[in-house]
């Protein structure tokens, strides 16, 4: 799993990312209690808003960490929005995008270098 | 003492940062036409009995709607207001707040909006009801908005019958929107036209019940047609009390319902402020505008109000915001709460019976007439005949004698070839010697 500075977590399984927000993303949040999820097909560049998550009194963007196209989103979550709080680094997961340029993921932090991060704030 | 902070320097060094030579550079989007260059012609001061007593001078010069027979609607309607509307409203708790911006504590303007938003949604036939909107139109130019949020397609398309200053508030505002908007021909009965027009990037077709000519349309068949292409139905209100009788928008499939309040509770105001209703269904209240104001109980269990799905609005999410407005025509939607309160379902049902029987009086009295032909068939509290003479000029020569006789269509829609065709009113408030007045004029004018 990768990390990246606006606290997304991207984890990739045979060149499909599946993307979240980190644990600490969820907490600084609070209860959450929409997720825009993309459309299927959408295709994404790194940096492009890929889901918007509401707390009761406000509404983040979350960023995709890599290019690609949407191939899955989570409609769970249309229906549990809590599963953010509850598992934001598994059953919370947002989408999946299918990776164009794998070199992408060489900028993002490990597990150690976003802690480390988190300390340094 | 005047107040000038900015000395000239100040000014030529702000202006030439966002290079602009002079002030007036900043008022090029203004026409000509539109600007005054002169100060306006006033004396420089008077006496507060000369002034008063030039303005009662120039008042008296005002014809009011209850000054004699009033036939005018087409989009505002004259009707009796009842003294306790004015007296609830003008209690200061209500008179002088703003929309809440630290609203959970106003929980007594909360309460009245929650009341309003559910008088809306039963009224409408809806699932759910904002705390209003500014007007008919603009609600009207924020629902095709919110359609093409939803559907993700950038094409509307207007009736024939909407009112001629909704679809132009429309346009304007999509415009800047980026959706594209087709208005069809004036037509009497023609809302059924919209379906031809729809394509693969309609958001929504836009149709108006009674429509500006006062023609009653059965919508259920457009829903139906409008949703198998994918696009919305929005079916604009203007006369709200005919849904005392008519059965409702939602009942027929309307995906959003917007309509002009002003007739409950407001008075004709010279065109405003007025209250805008907006209701939707419940699967797209993310994608409304405005402010929704909900029911909840406290830490204690106690009942209390809330505003609710704010991160809609454009103090949290900014650009992305589903609309600008972050406001409601508070005082306006209360008069209309508190006289709906007061007719209750009966009250507006009878007060709807008595509109329309009063406005087939006027079509009874108006068939008497050699020269004048009933064009719209099915009506509410509003028709419009042909005249055999221009509508405009007609109208004029009767206000001179104190009778106001109707809208003429050429002054809603001037490039419509509808010269001899004027929209008439009538409400509870119109008499059978108002009735007798205009037929008797009109025998007289042809």
């Amino acid at each position: 799993m990768l990390f990246t500075k606006d606290h997304e977590w991207i984890k990739v399984d045979g060149g499909v990312a599946t993307v979240g927000i980190s644990a600490y993303a969820a907490e600084q949040l609070g209860d959450v209690v929409f997720v825009e999820v993309p459309d299927l097909g959408k295709v994404l560049t790194v940096g492009d808003s890929l889901a918007v998550v509401e707390s009761v009194k406000a509404a983040s963007d979350v960023y995709a960490p890599v290019s690609g196209e949407v191939v899955d989103a989570n409609g769970d979550l249309a229906a549990a929005p809590e599963m953010v709080n509850a598992d934001p680094e598994g059953a919370g997961w947002f989408a999946k995008l299918k990776i164009v340029d794998a070199s992408q993921l060489e900028g993002l932090m490990d597990r150690a270098a976003y802690d480390a991060f988190l300390a340094s704030l | 003492m005047r107040y000038l902070p900015l000395s000239p320097s100040d000014r030529s060094a702000m202006l030439g940062v966002i290079g602009a030579a002079t002030i007036d550079d900043l008022f090029v989007d203004v026409p000509i036409a539109a600007r005054r260059d002169q100060p306006v012609d006033l004396p420089f001061q008077q006496g507060e009995l000369e002034v008063e007593r030039a303005l009662s001078a120039l008042a008296g010069r005002n014809r009011t709607a209850g000054q004699g027979p009033f036939f005018c609607g087409a989009g505002a309607y004259r009707h009796h207001i009842p003294a306790t509307v004015d007296h609830i409203i003008q209690r200061s708790e209500f008179l002088t707040s703003y929309t809440p911006y630290q609203p959970e504590i106003a929980q007594g303007t909360l309460q009245y909006l929650f009341e309003f938003q559910t008088q809306v949604a039963a009224l409408t036939g809806m699932d759910v009801a904002n705390a209003s909107m500014y007007d008919g139109s603009t609600a009207t130019a924020e629902a095709v908005m919110m359609a093409a949020r939803v559907t993700r397609r950038g094409k509307a398309v207007l009736s024939g019958g909407l009112h001629p200053h909704y679809a132009r508030t429309a346009e304007t505002l999509a415009k800047v929107a980026g959706v594209q908007v087709q208005r069809l021909d004036g037509a009497i009965d023609a809302e059924a036209a919209v379906l031809e027009a729809i394509d693969d990037d309609t958001a929504c077709v836009v149709v108006q019940t009674p429509n500006l000519f006062g023609t009653v349309t059965d919508v259920t068949a457009i829903a139906a047609a409008a949703q198998a292409k994918g696009a919305l139905l929005i079916v604009v209100v203007t006369e709200v009390v005919s849904l005392g009788l008519l059965k409702s928008p939602g009942e027929m499939g309307a995906d959003i319902v917007v309509a002009e309040g002003q007739s409950i509770g407001n008075a004709l105001n010279f065109g405003g402020p007025y209250v805008g209703l907006f209701a939707a269904r419940e699967k797209y209240v993310r994608q409304m505008p405005g402010r929704l104001c909900g029911e909840t109980v406290d830490a204690d269990g106690r009942r209390g109000f809330v505003l609710t799905l704010s991160t809609r609005e454009q103090h949290i999410r900014r650009d992305k915001a589903t609309s600008n407005i972050c406001t409601n025509s508070g005082l306006c939607a209360l008069a209309f709460t508190i006289h709906m309160s007061l007719l209750g379902e009966v009250g507006l049902r009878k007060l709807a019976a008595i509109n329309h029987a009063k406005a087939c009086d006027l079509r009874d009295g108006l068939m008497s007439v050699p020269g004048v032909e009933i064009l719209t068939q099915r009506f509410f509290n509003e028709f419009a005949i042909r005249v055999p003479t221009d509508a405009a000029a007609l109208v004029e020569t009767l206000a001179v004698r104190g009778l106001l006789a109707g809208v003429p269509v050429s002054r809603l829609s001037p490039k419509g070839g509808m010269d001899d065709v004027l929209l008439v009113c009538a409400t509870e408030t119109t008499t059978s010697s108002d009735i007798v007045a205009l037929v008797a004029a009109l025998q007289e004018a042809f």
